[in-house]
């Protein structure tokens, strides 16, 4: 749709302008102001440079988040973008079913992230949780997400799979849902291969609303915090600790005010470039 | 405002940035910017191009302070050169 | 001829439908194993692995709709979401229409600014946050996190609502302006109607979202507006976990969100269809 230059838009936009620069610039100061300096009370608070922004990106504990928050995120991304788009191909089109469907895949997004924990919590412990009974004693697996390491990551990363693969399932459904059928029978005139339809038809129609998916799959599942919070506090060890809650433990737990807002701007200058190179991509997406 | 703990140096940082912000307006509604392909990869904007650049200095400063002993300045020297550069020519 | 192209069909739809059951089934048996744990005794639950309650009891329930210090939680939920969704739908209409409809100094970097909130961590902001809403006196009140929700959910407001304004043809805004209708009155009377499947879409995900959300709404609230989702963490004592009344409350926070998507399920389904969520 050709738009028209119209620069009065501005005051349709300014209460929207306003709400979020109130929620958004005023803490950027703050953070900012907090991050050069030794803060111990409101009185006695001391100039120190770029000291924290030394102290956090040479800390062994930030590489290590950050480096465990990567892998999660990559895998986040491999297991739920394949498997939610072969969900929306399953999918019925219409009918009492597809509504059915739709209102299922859509109740794990409802539910409050320190519930999804508590109710993985219960499921997986080996005594009460039918899941982790059922490892310990039909399967013979040794699961114990509390105590060993890898059952405690794997458990999160299927959490995020539960919780989380519809969101992307649905998405790719809004977006087969765009394909007209004019598309499809010539197709089928063509007699053109299942994985031909996919490949040509279905897969470039998705294009857009995939990007959106795996946009917005990657920055939550870099800003994950409740659902290891809950299961396990971040252990056994520092296993599940990733960025969000490495933050919030300095900010709130230790009261370290610098050192966390340094962490905070690092952190937020890794989000707005990833976000900025998948809107980039989105937008010269829509204009080819 | 006493709770946001302000120093000299953030609010000239601040004060700066909010200038350049409404410098690019001004010239904004003066003489529109027209897309263009510079080295960059992708076709920008006056608007774009700052953003590249204010991004990219942000980005070398965390290099210089994590990675070498330097002076904070030269980070702040070299990111003068780039923002120009992308500013020109990007 | 009609038979045998008949069986590879019907061995296709098989094809397609266990594995989305599969699925379904992943999604549900965990939200089953939160009933079935709700309507037990902590005796029967510590006892042994039983798959339907033997004894069946309300009495996880009745804890929580008599203590008022636990049903007050659901209240205040309740009561900063909606205010959220009403704040951000407001101040969101608008501006998505000027997204939609013009181009204006700037547009596209506010847009992305805008975005960009969406994806910034809340963790980043607690601190600040808490500090903000405590100098001008509005912590531990419902506004305080209706507003700092509104930093995540009005920019998807505005993203959401932008696709939908972009299908209403341009030309509907014309005729009514040369029929003499003025902004305002066009607006209320013929746009908001047309795009109302995408008001109601954008108000269930301000919703979702806001009733989601855990670490903002703990931080900026201590008493008169704490969410349920702190209140649970009551149930940890020294003498142990009460499973109980925590998987109750657990059942509880589903409860909301599945009316809302039962009230708005033909539109959400309208909504996923044209393409922007």
């Amino acid at each position: 749709m050709s738009k028209v230059q119209n620069n009065k838009a501005w005051w349709l936009v300014l209460p929207v302008f306003l709400l979020v620069a109130f929620s958004a610039i005023i803490p950027m100061m703050t953070v900012v102001n907090y991050s050069v300096q030794d803060i111990f009370d409101q009185s006695s608070r001391y100039f120190v440079g770029a000291d924290w922004f030394r102290q956090v990106l040479q800390d062994p504990r930030l590489h290590d988040s950050l480096l465990r928050q990567f892998i999660y995120s990559f895998c986040v991304l491999l297991i739920e973008i394949p498997l939610g788009i072969g969900i929306a191909l399953t999918m019925p089109t219409k009918g009492r079913w597809s509504s059915l469907c739709l209102i299922v895949m859509t109740i794990p997004l409802l539910i409050p992230w320190n519930v999804v924990g508590t109710i993985w919590q219960i499921f997986g412990r080996g005594d009460i949780g039918l899941l982790g009974y059922a490892l310990n004693n039909f399967f013979h697996i040794n699961y114990n997400y509390a105590a060993n390491a890898s059952d405690a990551w794997v458990t999160v990363l299927v959490i995020d799979v539960w919780h989380w693969t519809s969101l992307v399932a649905l998405l790719c459904y809004s977006g087969l849902r765009a394909i007209p059928d004019v598309y499809y029978q010539a197709a089928r005139i063509d007699r053109a291969s299942n994985w031909a339809v996919f490949r040509h038809i279905q897969l470039p129609k998705m294009k857009s609303v995939l990007l959106i998916a795996v946009m917005l799959r990657f920055m939550d599942s870099f800003m994950i915090y409740t659902e290891p919070f809950v299961l396990t506090g971040g252990g056994p060890g520092n296993s599940t600790t990733f960025l969000s809650q490495t933050l919030t433990t300095m900010a709130l737990g230790q009261f370290d005010l610098g050192p966390a807002a340094a962490f905070s701007l690092v952190y937020f200058l890794i989000i707005l470039l990833v976000s900025w190179v998948f809107y980039t991509a989105m937008t010269h997406g829509e204009k080819n | 405002m006493e709770w946001m703990s302000w120093t000299l140096p953030t609010a000239i940082f601040f004060a700066s940035i909010a200038t350049i912000l409404v410098a690019m307006t001004v010239w904004e509604l003066r003489s529109a910017s027209i897309e263009r392909r510079g080295f960059l990869p992708i076709a920008t904007t006056r608007g774009d191009r700052l953003f590249i650049g204010l991004l990219g200095s942000a980005y070398l400063h965390l290099l210089v302070i994590g990675a070498t002993d330097w002076n904070i300045w030269v980070a702040s020297g070299l990111s003068l050169v780039w923002l120009l550069v992308v500013m020109r020519w990007g | 001829m009609s038979k045998r192209e008949k069986l590879p069909l019907k061995k296709m739809q098989l094809r397609k439908v266990v594995p989305l059951w599969i699925y379904l089934l992943f999604l549900l048996v965990p939200i089953y194993w939160l009933v079935n744990m709700s309507f037990k005794t902590n005796t029967e639950i510590l006892g042994g692995l039983t798959l339907f309650p033997q004894d069946f009891t309300v009495a996880n329930y009745r804890v929580i709709f008599t203590d008022e210090s636990w049903y007050s939680g659901y209240i205040n939920s309740l009561y900063y979401v909606c205010l959220n969704t009403v704040i951000s739908l407001s101040v969101a209409l608008p501006a998505a229409y000027a997204f939609s409809r013009y181009r204006f100094l700037g547009d596209k970097h506010l847009f992305f600014w805008l975005l960009t909130n969406r994806m910034a961590p809340p963790a980043v902001f607690l601190l600040p946050f808490f500090q903000l809403y405590s100098s001008i006196g509005l912590f531990d009140t419902h506004i305080a996190v209706a507003l700092a929700h509104c930093l995540f959910n009005v920019p998807l407001a505005v993203w959401i609502l932008e696709g939908f304004m972009s299908g209403v043809p341009k030309e509907i805004d014309e005729t009514a302006y040369i029929d003499g209708y003025s902004f305002p009155k066009f607006f209320g009377k013929i746009f908001i109607p047309l795009i109302g499947s995408g008001i109601g879409v954008t108000a269930f995900f301000c919703f979702m979202f806001s009733w989601v959300e855990l670490l903002l709404a703990r931080t900026l609230t201590s008493v008169n507006a704490k969410p349920i989702a702190a209140v649970m963490t009551r149930t940890v004592s020294a003498s142990g976990i009460d499973w109980g009344v925590l998987a109750a409350a657990g059942v509880l926070t589903i409860l909301p969100g599945m009316l809302v998507i039962w009230f708005v399920r033909n539109h959400v389904v309208k909504g996923f269809a044209l393409g922007r969520v």
